[in-house]
């Protein structure tokens, strides 16, 4: 599905089955070895191999100047990619979950987010931040969120989140190429899928694009990232037991949000079930839901409906945690509510 | 440069003395004229501090700064005008009205910027001195914080890494006794700020801030040992705003106005005057160094006054970088708008 979506893509170099860690470990690979300016930076990335191993080999390859460890110190190595991508380097810091973004958030949204309007456009920070975030290994409230609407909220900044390795590397060699900064929001179940993968190097997804990555007429399911992959075993499960055909649109990249292709879809089948793994509440599915309706108004046959985590902060008990996520059989539950077939 | 200036040299660095302390005066009479807006952090009896460092920095080093900033500024060689327009909000400021007083910058001069949350600009300077050090360059970082700024986790994270991975940067902390109203002894477990450097075996000292040969001196010899040992160091400045915290504060619920002129008497545009005149410069040449401080901001606010306000239109110019506008282009479905559009757009939504 994802060879679709790929630029400038050399048919003689082909494809390649990996895993999504294989597929953004091959981009920082392609990246590093095309342009000096670009280096990692994070916790845990070179001598230990990455804490979920997706720089695994790469300071053995490149080197300590280039595969930079640094202390437990967000704010501080965060901060100082800001600085070194405002001279003109191409810093990538792997922040090792989205949680711990937290303690850097000062330097992501008050720094890296401002420095292009707030110094009037005379200087730039091409800075990548690359997270994963994510429920269900029983992390518990402390490392199991999603707060990707946070960010795709804030002017200044671009969110972009891969749902497959070929976009896994598309995205992530797309950011490192943009000029501005960019959040790669990756996941922790999704590193382990497998997906077919452009070995050519110069193959970029385009940020701000989203991707039809299963066509129906029904339906419309919108998510990003695992939901994703959520939505689409949904949507198989609905043909199988209901006869239902659901669009599946993976958003790919969540500022910019690509409207267009979403209002296109829900233009042809009336309903929209918009899915993410984050809070639904003031989340990216809200943005969704408000921009449906407008873009949309005319064309909905019923209420968008909205499926996210439970709002809770997330419980230990495996029972637990499952009950709060955003499963199959709830997605399944509100694609049928949408068409009159459920309550 | 000399570390320790010449005769002649230290006309100049009255001369500049001189200038920020009347473009100072003359910003605070414009924010009560209505003309400024914001914040307004005044520098005015740190001359020495400012004017001291900004010496011993060479063209090619780097200067990132707090909100207190003016100073620096115009000592680092950015035009009066450039400044006071961007005070004024307008077309010609240094930040082409977006940033204001707290977010002068000139790229031009190896200013990174004036940033406006408390120690969030050391992480940033430690991050232009890795780059310094990726790119090759001789060259050091000096980053002005203040007394408060000590006792954010930011600091505390910038020195570490700085002095881990021998960093040329040299963290200024200009010691004007308050963070905002509150005294260094009420806000520091230690308030010998200097001192905080030996906990990353990093090098750290006391200059009197109001001494600008001292601060000279002090200042050469570390940003000498940044680019040339890659040591990073800390350089406690002491010195004493004269006026309050911003514009809007009158300074006297913390201190005494007694205090304030015992501080006054000692200022440090008398010590070098008094160096000057024993060096045979007359009370003409004072007045003449006067005049022409007061011809030079005079002129900044007049071409402040003339310079446009920024377009309206192009409100969102500078959030994103070139060829950003195609990838925004599908966020409001059937309008095709470009950079200009995009924060209304965006804004507004739908």
């Amino acid at each position: 599905m994802s060879a679709t979506t790929a630029t400038a893509t050399d048919a003689a170099t082909g494809t390649k089955v990996m895993t999504y860690r294989e597929a953004l470990r091959l981009a920082l690979q392609e990246e590093l070895a095309r342009d000096e300016r670009v280096f990692l930076m994070g916790e845990e990335i070179g001598v230990f191999g990455g804490a979920y191993k997706v720089t695994a080999g790469l300071l053995d390859q490149f080197g300590e100047d280039r595969v930079r460890d640094t202390p437990i110190s967000e704010e501080g190595f965060v901060g100082a990619g800001v600085g070194a991508a405002m001279i003109g380097e191409r810093p990538v810091v792997e922040i090792m979950t989205l949680n711990f973004i937290l303690v850097a958030m000062d330097q992501v949204i008050n720094h890296a987010a401002k420095i292009g309007a707030m110094f009037g456009g005379e200087v730039r920070c091409p800075l990548v931040i690359r997270t994963p975030n994510g429920a269900g290994n029983q992390l518990t409230a402390q490392h199991s969120q999603s707060f990707d609407g946070w960010f795709a909220g804030t002017p200044g900044l671009k969110v972009v989140a891969p749902a497959n390795p070929a976009d896994a590397k598309g995205l992530l060699k797309a950011a490192i190429r943009d000029d501005d900064p960019v959040l790669v929001l990756e996941n922790l179940p999704i590193y382990k899928e497998k997906g077919e993968v452009p070995l050519d190097p110069d193959f970029v997804t385009p940020i701000g694009r989203a991707a039809v990555v299963r066509e129906g007429t029904d339906v419309t399911l919108v998510a990003h990232s695992f939901a994703t992959l959520r939505a689409l075993r949904a949507a198989a499960g609905l043909a199988e037991r209901h006869g239902v055909s659901a669009e599946v649109v993976d958003l790919r990249s969540l500022r910019p949000l690509d409207v267009e292709t979403v209002a296109a879809s829900v233009a042809k089948t009336n309903r929209a079930v918009c899915v993410e793994e984050g809070w639904p509440s003031y989340g990216v599915t809200a943005e969704l839901s408000a921009r449906i309706q407008h873009a949309c108004f005319d064309d909905l046959d019923a209420p968008v409906e909205r499926v996210g985590m439970a709002e809770v902060p997330l419980p230990y008990a495996k029972v637990l945690e499952l009950a709060a996520m955003p499963g199959e059989d709830r997605i399944a539950g509100a694609v049928l509510r949408s068409l009159g077939l459920a309550r | 440069m000399p570390a320790v200036a010449a005769p002649s040299a230290l006309r100049h660095l009255y001369e500049q003395m001189v200038l920020g302390r009347v473009f100072e005066t003359e910003a605070e009479r414009q924010y009560k004229a209505d003309h400024i807006g914001g914040y307004c952090h005044l520098s005015s009896g740190q001359e020495a501090t400012t004017v001291g460092t900004m010496h011993a920095l060479q063209p090619d080093d780097l200067l990132v700064t707090g909100y207190r900033s003016h100073g620096f500024a115009l000592a680092r060689g950015v035009s009066p005008e450039a400044v006071m327009a961007e005070l004024f909000g307008r077309r010609d400021g240094c930040a082409h009205g977006r940033g204001g007083s707290m977010h002068l910058l000139d790229v031009g001069h190896g200013y990174y910027g004036g940033w406006g949350i408390v120690a969030g600009q050391l992480p940033v300077a430690a991050g232009l001195a890795l780059g310094l050090v990726r790119q090759r360059r001789p060259q050091a970082v000096l980053v002005e914080l203040g007394d408060g700024a000590v006792n954010m986790g930011a600091f505390h994270e910038s020195l570490n890494l700085a002095s881990l991975w021998g960093l040329p940067v040299v963290f200024l902390v200009v010691n004007n006794e308050y963070g905002m109203g509150t005294s260094v002894a009420r806000a520091s477990a230690e308030p010998e700020l200097y001192r905080r450097a030996a906990a990353y075996r990093m090098h750290g000292e006391r200059v009197d801030g109001n001494d600008v040969q001292a601060v000279i001196e002090a200042s050469d010899r570390l940003l000498t040992q940044a680019r040339e040992e890659r040591r990073p160091a800390l350089l406690e400045a002491m010195t004493y705003r004269f006026r309050g915290h911003s514009v809007a504060d009158a300074g006297l619920a913390y201190r005494t106005k007694d205090e304030v002129r015992e501080h006054q008497a000692q200022d440090p545009l008398f010590r070098v005057r008094e160096r000057l005149r024993a060096e045979g410069l007359s009370d003409e040449d004072f007045d003449a160094i006067d005049r022409e401080a007061d011809e030079r901001v005079a002129a900044a606010v007049q071409f402040a006054l003339d310079s446009p306000e920024p377009d309206v239109a192009q409100l969102a110019t500078g959030m994103h970088a070139a060829g950003s506008a195609e990838q925004f282009a599908r966020m409001r479905p059937g309008s095709a708008f470009g950079e200009q559009a995009l924060t209304f757009d965006a804004g507004l939504g739908s």
